[in-house]
């Protein structure tokens, strides 16, 4: 077990620049997850801690110890890939010892550790299989078992559920976090879903073009996202966002949404968003913070819907204001219809303002 | 199999007929084997006429009146027998068993190991030296034979089968190097950093992960370099003249063709007799000729 840091990250390709400096310090037994859309820089930031890429600039450490110029094997560490990569020509049993005879490890203690991690992956019954023999999660079972025999200090994942179907990817998912609970190992997990990031992570990090854009719990990035991408990137569906103005009203901070619309900016944000009065800025708020008004409450607005999606537990509403789609969480009860009008509330409490300029959130 | 079922559908596809999938698999089916059967007759024509000739006696060979295909006025062993008591066509096959096993082997050391270089360890000029080696290939044997003859003249190897175990390879490697580069390149890269990750170094990816996973490609390149060292015919020709150093193509010919008098039964039987052992080694190779080893690798 060991922790692993990362300091001034840089990696360029010929050209471009996939990584473009990142800090992170991973702590022992943790469980991380670097998130952010396709070609952020997340393969290649976990590749190079794997001794995959070499490093353009920076440092990386694990357990302490710089690594930056010590190959893969002898990093101690195990990947896991999005296809399996399993040896073909191997029976289950042989792909995940193939580490450990390599390491010239004694014969008993080989067949004791594939066993016990057979056995935690429930595999044991397909240890004379061949990998073309098996179903994609049974694939990612062993690919998994390969990389925990080794017993290393460091786990890294390179979106391995990808390619399994919905059900598959859920019931996966609890089996990583199970393993990580069980053996506690420091884990780095890549993935492009942020529905995974949130639930397997016990901390995030967001990341976009080469940059991090916020480390945090998945709690902190939900509810204080720090920039208007991880606002936008966390949660699904996304925040909804429309441009404003703050304006001042007899004491009163206002959010002035068009001409139309204009929200109250709650007492406690006063002093906060004071010195943004007059600027051009973005108003975020969930769709989740936004439901039909109900007896006692304020309508925020009457709007026409567009079209619904029901999820027996809640239904989804989508309408236009200012030109852009906004989309709202009502009660099934409520009942909308494509086409009618419903007064909507907002949870005004959760709302965000981001700066247009900075693209941080305030 | 596959393939029938294959072509069945895109028949249905194309005569979009309204019969049950079970009449267009019939048909399918039957269309296969017509075809099939056709080919087996063509190809199975001259080594059934070569048969055939080398049991006739030489006065039915001769006879033009008799008909070609039957063997009418009885079976003789007799080509047989002079092929293998009176002429040196023991010592060719020898010659020539010992050419092709050198060759095979040297061929599939060095091309294994050089599509392995060009395709994975990408190092300055591996692109240009991979479409080289390729390039090299196209260059007929029949413009070569000269100025090889002036380099092995040089080297005081000519008229001995050695010679063949250093110029065979010129046409054998870059060809097997080629086939390998498109087997090993064909295998996924995580392959390899997996390998890496659990410990192999580049001797032991090869060993244990890359050849067993190339194993039709392996094969696919030894039946070819074992093909040209066997069947050649320029090279012995033009290189060795002493019949103890002599192999099977040109020593066959050279020794049942006297000025324009063709010993028809003996040279059919003498390529018989040579061309047996690569027959039977295919065969017995493409029992492990097991395409389609590196589904399952990845994603299925
Ligand atoms: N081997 C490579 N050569 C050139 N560019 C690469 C290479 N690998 C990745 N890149 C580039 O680096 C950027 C980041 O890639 P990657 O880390 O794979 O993104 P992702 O976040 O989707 O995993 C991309 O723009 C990609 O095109
Ligand atoms: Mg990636």
């Amino acid at each position: 077990m060991a922790d692993v840091s990362l300091t001034k990250l840089h990696k360029s390709f010929d050209r471009t620049e996939a990584v473009c400096g990142i800090d992170l310090e991973i702590a022992d037994n943790e469980f991380v997850v670097l998130v952010g859309p396709s070609g952020c820089g997340k393969s290649t930031t976990l590749r190079m801690i794997a001794g995959l890429e070499e490093i353009t600039k920076g440092d990386i450490r694990i357990g302490g110890e710089l690594v930056n110029d010590v190959p893969p094997k002898d990093r101690d560490i195990a990947m896991v890939f999005q296809n399996y990569a399993l040896y073909p020509h191997m029976t289950v049993f042989q792909n995940m010892s193939f580490g450990l005879r390599l390491r010239k490890y004694p014969k008993k203690e080989i067949q004791r550790r594939v066993e016990d991690a057979a056995e935690v992956l429930g595999i044991s019954e397909l240890l004379q299989r061949r990998p073309k023999q098996l179903s994609g999660g049974q694939r990612q079972r062993v690919a998994m078992g390969r990389a925990i025999v080794r017993n290393p200090r460091v786990f890294l994942f390179d979106e391995p559920l990808s390619n399994l179907d919905a059900k598959l990817r859920q019931q996966m998912r609890i089996e990583i976090k199970r393993v990580h609970q069980h053996l506690n190992t420091t884990t780095v997990y890549v993935t492009h879903d942020q529905v995974e990031a949130m639930t397997l992570a016990d901390r995030v990090v967001v990341m976009n073009n080469g940059l991090i854009e916020q480390v945090g719990t998945p709690g902190e990035l939900y509810h204080q996202p720090r920039t208007h991408f991880v606002a936008g990137f966390i949660g699904s569906p996304a925040m909804n966002f429309l441009d404003c103005k703050l304006e001042r009203n007899s004491g009163n901070l206002e959010v002035k949404l068009g001409d139309m619309l204009t929200l109250q900016v709650p007492a406690d944000r006063g002093s906060r968003y004071e010195p943004y009065v007059g600027r051009g800025l973005v108003f975020g708020i969930r769709p989740e913070h936004v439901h039909e008004k109900r007896a006692g409450e304020d309508a925020f607005a009457e709007v026409m819907v567009n079209f619904i999606e029901p999820l027996g537990m809640e239904t989804m509403v989508y309408f236009t204001i200012n030109g852009v789609e906004l989309c709202g969480r009502v009660s099934p009860e409520a009942d909308p219809r494509p086409g009618q009008t419903i007064s909507l509330t907002i949870d005004i409490g959760k709302m965000h303002l981001i700066e247009s300029e900075t693209n941080l959130v305030l | 199999m596959t393939n029938i079922v294959r072509n069945n559908g895109a028949l249905s596809a194309l005569l979009g007929s309204k019969t049950s999938l079970h009449t267009n698999r019939r048909w399918a089916l039957f269309a296969s084997y017509a075809c099939l059967i056709v080919f087996v007759i063509f190809f199975l024509c001259p080594p059934f006429y070569m048969l055939v000739t080398s049991l006739k006696t030489n006065a039915e060979i001769a006879n033009l009146a008799t008909n070609p295909w039957l063997i009418e006025q009885g079976i003789t062993t007799e080509h047989y027998t002079h092929l293998l008591t009176e002429t040196a066509f023991l010592t060719y096959f020898k010659n020539t068993v010992i050419v092709a096993t050198f060759v095979v082997a040297i061929t599939m050391v060095i091309s294994v190991l050089a599509a392995y270089a060009l395709s994975r360890l990408s190092f300055w000029g591996s692109g240009v030296i991979a479409t080289g080696v390729f390039l090299v290939y196209l260059v007929p044997d029949s413009l070569l034979f000269i100025p090889l003859f002036k380099i092995v003249g040089g080297l005081g190897l000519l008229n001995s089968y050695w010679v063949l175990v250093l110029v065979y390879p010129t046409l054998t490697v870059p060809f097997c190097t080629w086939i390998m580069i498109g087997y090993f390149a064909s295998i996924p890269k995580e392959l390899d950093e997996a390998a890496l990750i659990d410990g192999a170094n580049h001797m032991q990816m090869l060993l244990k992960v890359f050849i067993p996973v190339a194993l039709p490609g392996l094969i696919a390149a030894t039946i070819f370099a074992f093909t040209v060292s066997w069947a050649s015919f320029l090279y012995p020709l033009a290189f060795i003249y002493s019949d103890n150093q002599m192999v099977l193509t040109v020593g066959t010919v050279t020794t049942l063709i006297k000025g324009d008098v063709f010993h028809w039964g003996g040279l059919m039987a003498g390529a018989l007799l040579a061309a047996a052992p690569p027959v039977i080694l295919y065969a017995f190779l493409m029992d492990y000729y097991i395409s389609g080893l590196t589904s399952g690798a990845t994603k299925g």
